[in-house]
C-alpha cells in the first residue's frame, strides 16, 4: 500500500462527456473523469461496461461522437493513434498485440520508433548518425529488459513465449516509449498468483521510479484495491462511481453492478 | 527397361560426356534464375511489409517498363526517362495508399488481396491507355554480346542482369534486417494496430514499401523488357515468380534469390536433358512441379518464417 496517500499532481488528462456508439449500440455515454499526474488510475466495471472502449478513445483508436479530451492542457475533439504515441501515450492490449515473428528485443525496439530522429535516408544507409542513434536506443531497451527481468528471452521470437511473459514483453514495448501516460488493458488477465504479484510490482515500480502516470483496466479486485490511487467504475457505458478505493468498495451502486442487482 | 534407362541413366551419361555444355546450361539457368528472383523480390517486399500477396506486382513490372519506353519514344533521354519513371512509381505508391490501402486498415488479408486483383486490372488499363498496347522494343544501351570464357559461351547482358540482381538483393537484405524502417516494416506486417500504438506511421511505411516494390518492378521490367520487348505478356512473368516464392518462402529475400536460382537451373536442365523424352517444352510448367514437390516437404519454403503459434 506504498502508494496510498501520496500527493497527486496536476490533471494530466481529462475526458468530458464522452459519447461513443457503434451503429445503434451505445458503448459510452456522458463519461467524464480525469487522470492526474503520477497517479495509478483504475477503470473497472463488469464485462461490456465500456472500459476498453474508453482506453481506445484515449489513444485514438476510436473517435467518439461526443465529448472532449484534454491532454497536457490541450483540448481536442478526438485523438489519433500516432498523435497519442508522439505525445507520450503508450498502451498494452487485452489480447496481447505483439509482433509474433520478431524477437523480444526487436519487439521492444519498435517502442523506440517515435523517438528516432534521423531521417529515412540515413536509416536506409544505416550509416553515421543513424547508427550511433540506434546504439543509444539499444541501451535504453537493454535497461528495460533488465528492469522487467527478461534477459533470458531477449532473442526468443515472442510467439513461442508463454502468456505471462508475452504480457511482460508487451509492457516492455510500451515502456520503451518512455510514456507520460501508460494505458494497461487487463495486464494481469490469465495470470497465476505469482505472475500477478510480479506484474503488480512492475506497475508500482514504473509508477514510483519513473513517475509514469498509469491508467489500467483490471478485473482482479484485490489487485485493483491494492495498487490504485483512484478508481472509476463504469457500467453499461456510464460512470457509476469515482473515487478512492475504500469509497468505491462500499458504494451501493458499485456493489449492485457487480452482484447483478436488477436495474429498474 | 529402355524407358528406365532413358529416364534415369541416359541424361546423366549425356551430362558427363559433355561437361562444358552442362556448365553452359547451368550458367544459363542461373542467369535466368536471377531474373526470376528480381520479379519475386517485389512480391516478397510487399508481403513482408503488409502481409498481402500483391497480385498486381506483375502488372507493376509492365506498367514501369511501359512508362519508361513510352517516355523514351517521345524523345526523352534515357537517364531522364529513368528518373521520371521512378518518380511515377513513387506517385503510384502514394495513389495506392491514398485510394486503396488507408481504407482497408485492419481488414482481413483476403480483402486486401482482392483489392490488389482489382488494382492489377486498373493499372493494366491505365498503362495501355497512356502508352498504347503494341509491342515496344526497349534498348537502354546495355551491351548484348556473347563471349567465351574457358570454352563456355557467356552473354554480357545476362551477366549484367545478374550483377544488378545481386546488388539489389544485398541492399534490400541489409535494409530489412538492420534498419529501424526494416523493423517498422516487419512490425506493420505483424499487427497494424500494435504498430500504430507505438507510433509507427502506417501510411508512410506503406508508401515506402510500395515505392520500393515499384522500383524493383522497374528494374525487373527493364531487364525482361530488353530481352523480349515490352508488351502485355511481360505481366505474366509474375507467374514465373510464383514457384520461386513457394520455394523460397514469401517472407525471405535470400529465399527469393535462392528460389529463383533453383527454379532457373532446374527448368533449364530438365528442358535440355529430359525434355526430349516427352516432346519438349516442359520449361513452362516444370517450375511448378519442382515447387509443389518442395512444398510437400517444407511448407514454409526454404527460408520462410516458421509459423509458430501456441494453441
Amino acid at each position: 500500500m506504498a502508494t496510498k496517500g501520496k500527493d497527486l499532481g496536476e490533471t494530466l488528462l481529462a475526458v468530458e462527456a464522452i459519447g461513443l456508439s457503434f451503429g445503434g449500440v451505445t458503448a459510452l455515454a456522458e463519461v467524464s473523469f480525469d487522470i492526474r499526474e503520477h497517479e495509478i488510475r483504475a477503470i473497472i466495471g463488469p464485462n461490456g461496461a465500456g472500459k476498453s472502449s474508453m482506453l481506445n478513445v484515449i489513444n485514438g483508436f476510436y473517435q467518439p461522437q461526443q465529448g472532449r479530451i484534454t491532454y497536457r492542457g490541450r483540448t481536442r475533439r478526438t485523438m489519433r493513434p500516432h498523435q497519442a504515441a508522439a505525445e507520450g501515450i503508450a498502451r498494452t492490449f487485452q489480447n496481447i498485440a505483439l509482433f509474433k515473428g520478431m524477437s523480444t528485443l526487436d519487439n521492444i525496439m519498435t517502442g523506440r520508433s517515435i523517438r528516432m530522429r534521423r531521417n529515412i535516408l540515413w536509416q536506409a544507409l544505416y550509416w553515421g548518425p543513424a547508427r550511433t542513434e540506434d546504439l543509444e536506443h539499444r541501451a535504453v531497451v537493454e535497461r528495460i529488459i533488465d528492469f522487467l527481468e527478461i534477459q533470458a528471452i531477449r532473442k526468443t521470437p515472442v510467439g513461442r513465449l508463454p502468456y505471462g511473459l508475452q504480457k511482460r514483453v508487451e509492457l516492455g514495448r510500451a515502456l520503451a516509449m518512455e510514456p507520460t501516460l501508460l494505458l494497461l488493458d487487463e495486464p494481469m488477465a490469465g495470470m497465476n498468483v505469482e505472475e500477478k504479484e510480479d506484474m503488480s510490482r512492475f506497475i508500482l515500480d514504473v509508477n514510483e521510479e519513473f513517475g509514469t502516470t498509469i491508467a489500467l483496466i483490471e478485473h482482479d479486485m484485490g489487485v485493483v484495491m491494492d495498487i490504485s490511487d483512484r478508481i472509476v467504475v463504469l457500467d453499461y457505458g456510464r460512470k457509476i462511481a469515482d473515487g478512492a478505493p475504500d469509497a468505491v468498495r462500499h458504494d451501493p451502486g458499485v456493489i449492485d453492478a457487480y452482484l447483478g442487482a436488477t436495474h429498474d | 527397361m529402355d524407358m528406365l534407362y532413358a529416364v534415369f541413366i541416359a541424361p546423366f551419361v549425356d551430362m558427363a560426356s559433355d561437361p562444358v555444355f552442362l556448365a553452359e546450361v547451368v550458367i544459363g539457368g542461373l542467369l535466368t534464375g536471377i531474373m526470376y528472383s528480381l520479379v519475386a523480390l517485389g512480391f516478397v517486399l510487399i508481403f513482408k511489409a503488409s502481409g498481402v500477396f500483391n497480385f498486381a506486382q506483375g502488372v507493376m513490372v509492365l506498367f514501369a517498363a511501359l512508362t519508361l519506353v513510352g517516355l523514351m519514344e517521345r524523345g526523352v533521354p534515357v537517364w531522364l526517362a529513368l528518373v521520371l519513371t521512378v518518380a511515377a512509381m513513387v506517385l503510384l505508391a502514394y495513389a495506392i495508399e491514398w485510394l486503396m490501402l488507408r481504407h482497408l486498415i485492419n481488414q482481413d488479408e483476403i480483402i486486401l488481396f482482392m483489392a490488389t486483383i482489382g488494382l492489377s486490372f486498373v493499372l493494366q488499363g491505365l498503362g495501355e491507355m497512356m502508352w498504347g498496347s503494341n509491342v515496344k522494343p526497349l534498348d537502354i544501351g546495355i551491351p548484348d554480346r556473347s563471349f567465351e570464357l574457358w570454352g563456355i559461351l557467356l552473354n554480357e547482358f545476362d551477366l549484367f542482369a545478374a550483377a544488378v540482381g545481386a546488388v539489389m538483393v544485398a541492399v534490400l537484405a541489409v535494409f530489412f534486417h538492420y534498419t529501424r524502417i526494416g523493423r517498422a516494416l516487419r512490425a506493420v506486417a505483424d499487427d497494424h494496430q500494435a504498430a500504430m500504438s507505438v507510433g509507427i506511421p502506417l501510411k508512410t511505411i506503406w508508401i515506402i514499401v510500395w515505392s520500393v516494390a515499384g522500383f524493383v518492378g522497374l528494374v525487373a521490367g527493364i531487364m525482361w523488357g530488353a530481352k523480349s520487348g515490352v508488351q502485355f505478356s511481360l505481366s505474366l512473368i509474375a507467374l514465373k515468380a510464383l514457384p520461386v516464392l513457394m520455394l523460397g518462402g514469401f517472407t525471405s529475400i535470400p529465399g527469393a534469390i535462392l528460389g529463383g536460382l533453383i527454379i532457373g537451373v532446374g527448368e533449364k536442365v530438365a528442358e535440355i536433358y529430359w525434355g526430349p523424352l516427352i516432346g519438349g517444352a516442359i520449361e513452362n510448367w516444370f517450375a511448378y512441379v519442382l515447387a509443389l514437390t518442395f512444398l510437400v516437404f517444407r511448407p514454409q519454403g526454404l527460408f520462410g518464417e516458421r509459423i509458430i503459434e501456441r494453441v
